[in-house]
C-alpha cells in the first residue's frame, strides 16, 4: 500500500527497484489506471493510493526516431516511444534490430539494459 | 454558468520593435532585449517612466523579470516572469489585457532577447533532459519533434516532401524580407538532401540559431489611438498545456493548439476562414503542419497536403510566416515575440514586399517546450472591432 508521506517518493522507489533488476509501474487503487512515469497521485483520479505492479513487458512501438551521430562519436542510435499493454507509454530504445527496421506497430518486449550513462534502464527487443 | 467576460478588443499593441536580429556581436541577451524595448517605446511615443507592468522570460536568467526592472530603472506594479518556452509572450499579452482591463496597470511592456548565436552557436537553454527520457539520449528538443513527425507520417501518410515544402515556403517569404537571416534559394530537393539529424527531420527542417530580440507595448483600447502608429487590437486569446515531456503527450498528432485556437477564436468571434495572415512558431517543419490542422485551417491529417506545392508560400492559399519564420528569418530561442511583431507589421501595412493587401485579421501562435504549451492570439485592425 503506497501513500503520501511514507518513505521515499515514487521516483526513488522506481530507481531502487530498477537497480535490483525489477521493472514495475504503478497501478491506482482508486480507479485501476496504470501509471507511468511514477507519480505521487493518480493523474486520472487524484488518488494517492498508487501501488506497484509488474507489467507484462509486452508493448508496441508508437513512434521512433534515429539520432544520426558520426561513427567516431558512437554512431547512430534509436529513440522510441513504446506503448505497454497496460496502456502507459514510455521512452526507450530497441536493441537487436537494425534502426531502419523499427517502425510504429512493431511488437517488442522489455528487459533491463543500460542507459546512456551505464545506469540500468528499461530497453526493448523485438518479440 | 460562468459569465461571459471577454477581453475582446479591450487592449491594443501600440508599439513594437525588433533588435539585434541575426548576429549581435558583443551584446548580452538583456542588452538586445533593452534595445528592443527602446525601439518599441519610441514607436509608441511612450516615455520609459510610463511603463508600470513588465513581462519577459530570457534564455538562461530564471529571474529575468527582476533583471529587466533593474536594467530599466523601473519599479513596476506587476512583474511577469511566467515561463512556458516560446509561447510565453502570447500568454503575456493575455495577462497584460487583464491587468489593463482591470485598471491594475496602464502601460505593459512585453519583451525578449537572446544572443545565442554569437554566445554559444546553438540553442541556449536552461533545460536538461527529463528523468525518464535521459537514459535514451533524445536530442533536446529536436528528437521530440522528430517523434511527432514520424507519428504523423505513419498515421496520415504525410510525406518527406510535404515537410520540406514548409521550409521552402518560409524561405520564399524570407526572400521578400530584407531583415531575414537566410535568403538564398532553397528547394524541396535541398531540404531532403540536407544533413539528417534525428529521423525524419533534417537540418533544414530545423529553425535557425540566431541572435535577436523583440518588444511590444500594450495599452487599453480607449487610449490606443493616442500614439503615432495605428493600434493593433487583441481580439482573442487562449492557451492549451498538454504535457511537458514528449513521452507524456497523449497523442503526438494532436496539440494543445486545438484548445488554444478554439478559445481564442471564440473570444474574437472569428473562424479560420476569416483570418488573413497566420504567424506560427515554426521551430520545426512538422510544427506548421500540426498547428494548421489543430487551429482548424484544414482537417486533421490533411496538413501535409495543405502546405505542399507552395500552399503557404507567397501566392498560396494562406500566407503563413510572412517574415520567413524561425526557419529562415530569425530564431533566437523562444520565438513567440516575433509572431506578434510580424502581426503588427502586417496589420499596420508596414511589411513592404511581403505585405498582404488588406490584412485585417492575424492569428499569431506560440509553441513552448516540446509541443507542450500552445498559446494563440487573434489580432486585428480597428475595422475588426
Ligand atoms: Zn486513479
Amino acid at each position: 500500500m503506497a501513500g503520501i508521506g511514507q518513505g521515499p517518493g515514487p521516483d526513488a522507489v522506481f530507481a531502487a527497484k530498477l537497480a535490483e533488476g525489477v521493472f514495475e509501474i504503478q497501478k491506482c487503487g482508486g480507479c485501476g489506471t496504470h501509471v507511468f512515469h511514477p507519480r505521487v497521485i493518480c493523474p486520472a483520479c487524484g488518488s494517492a493510493d498508487l501501488g506497484w505492479i509488474a507489467p507484462t513487458g509486452r508493448g508496441t512501438v508508437y513512434a521512433r526516431t534515429v539520432v544520426r551521430r558520426k561513427p567516431e562519436r558512437g554512431g547512430d542510435y534509436n529513440v522510441v516511444l513504446v506503448d505497454l499493454e497496460e496502456g502507459v507509454r514510455m521512452m526507450s530504445r530497441i536493441d537487436g534490430i537494425a534502426h531502419d527496421q523499427i517502425v510504429a506497430g512493431l511488437k517488442v518486449t522489455a528487459s533491463i539494459g543500460e542507459g546512456a550513462e551505464g545506469d540500468p534502464a528499461v530497453v526493448f527487443r523485438p518479440e | 454558468m460562468r459569465s461571459k467576460l471577454s477581453l475582446r478588443g479591450k487592449a491594443a499593441i501600440v508599439g513594437a520593435a525588433l533588435a539585434g536580429c541575426g548576429e549581435a556581436h558583443g551584446k548580452s541577451s538583456m542588452e538586445i532585449t533593452i534595445e528592443g524595448v527602446h525601439g518599441a517605446l519610441a514607436d509608441a511615443g511612450i516615455a520609459l517612466g510610463e511603463v508600470d507592468a513588465i513581462a519577459t522570460c530570457q534564455p538562461l536568467d530564471m529571474l529575468s523579470g527582476l533583471t529587466l526592472a533593474q536594467e530599466l530603472g523601473l519599479n513596476p506594479r506587476f512583474t511577469m516572469n511566467n515561463r512556458m518556452g516560446g509561447s510565453s509572450f502570447l500568454s503575456h499579452t493575455l495577462w497584460a489585457a487583464m491587468l489593463l482591463e482591470l485598471r491594475l496597470a496602464d502601460t505593459v511592456l512585453i519583451c525578449y532577447g537572446s544572443n545565442q548565436r554569437t554566445a554559444s552557436g546553438k540553442l541556449m537553454t536552461a533545460l536538461g533532459l527529463p528523468t525518464y527520457e535521459a537514459p535514451y539520449k533524445p536530442l533536446f528538443p529536436l528528437s521530440s519533434y522528430a517523434l511527432a513527425a514520424d507519428r504523423h507520417m505513419t498515421q496520415f501518410g504525410t510525406t518527406r516532401e510535404q515537410l520540406a515544402d514548409v521550409a521552402v515556403a518560409a524561405r520564399a517569404w524570407a526572400k521578400k524580407n530584407p531583415d531575414a537571416f537566410m535568403r538564398d534559394p532553397l528547394t524541396r530537393e535541398d531540404v531532403i538532401a540536407s544533413r539528417p539529424v534525428s529521423d525524419p527531420l533534417r537540418v533544414r527542417d530545423c529553425c535557425l540559431v540566431t541572435d535577436g530580440g523583440g518588444a511590444i507595448v500594450m495599452r487599453r483600447a480607449e487610449t490606443a489611438k493616442d500614439h503615432p502608429r495605428p493600434p493593433v487590437y487583441l481580439l482573442g486569446g487562449g492557451e492549451g498545456t498538454t504535457h511537458r515531456d514528449i513521452s507524456e503527450m497523449a497523442d503526438l498528432t494532436v496539440t494543445g493548439a486545438a484548445q488554444s485556437g478554439r478559445t481564442a477564436m471564440d473570444m474574437a468571434g472569428v473562424k479560420p476562414a476569416d483570418i488573413d495572415v497566420v504567424q506560427l512558431y515554426d521551430a520545426f517543419t512538422i510544427n506548421v503542419i500540426l498547428f494548421l490542422e489543430d487551429l482548424g485551417f484544414c482537417k486533421k491529417g490533411e496538413g501535409g497536403a495543405f502546405v505542399a506545392n507552395g500552399g503557404i508560400a507567397p501566392g498560396g492559399h494562406l500566407p503563413v510566416n510572412t517574415n520567413g519564420g524561425g526557419l529562415s528569418c530569425v530564431h533566437p530561442g523562444m520565438y513567440g515575440i516575433f509572431t506578434l511583431v510580424e502581426a503588427v507589421r502586417q496589420l499596420r501595412g508596414e511589411a513592404g514586399d511581403r505585405q498582404i493587401d488588406g490584412a485585417e485579421l492575424v492569428l499569431a501562435h506560440g509553441n513552448g517546450g516540446v509541443l507542450s504549451s500552445q498559446v494563440t492570439n487573434i489580432l486585428g485592425t480597428e475595422a475588426t472591432l
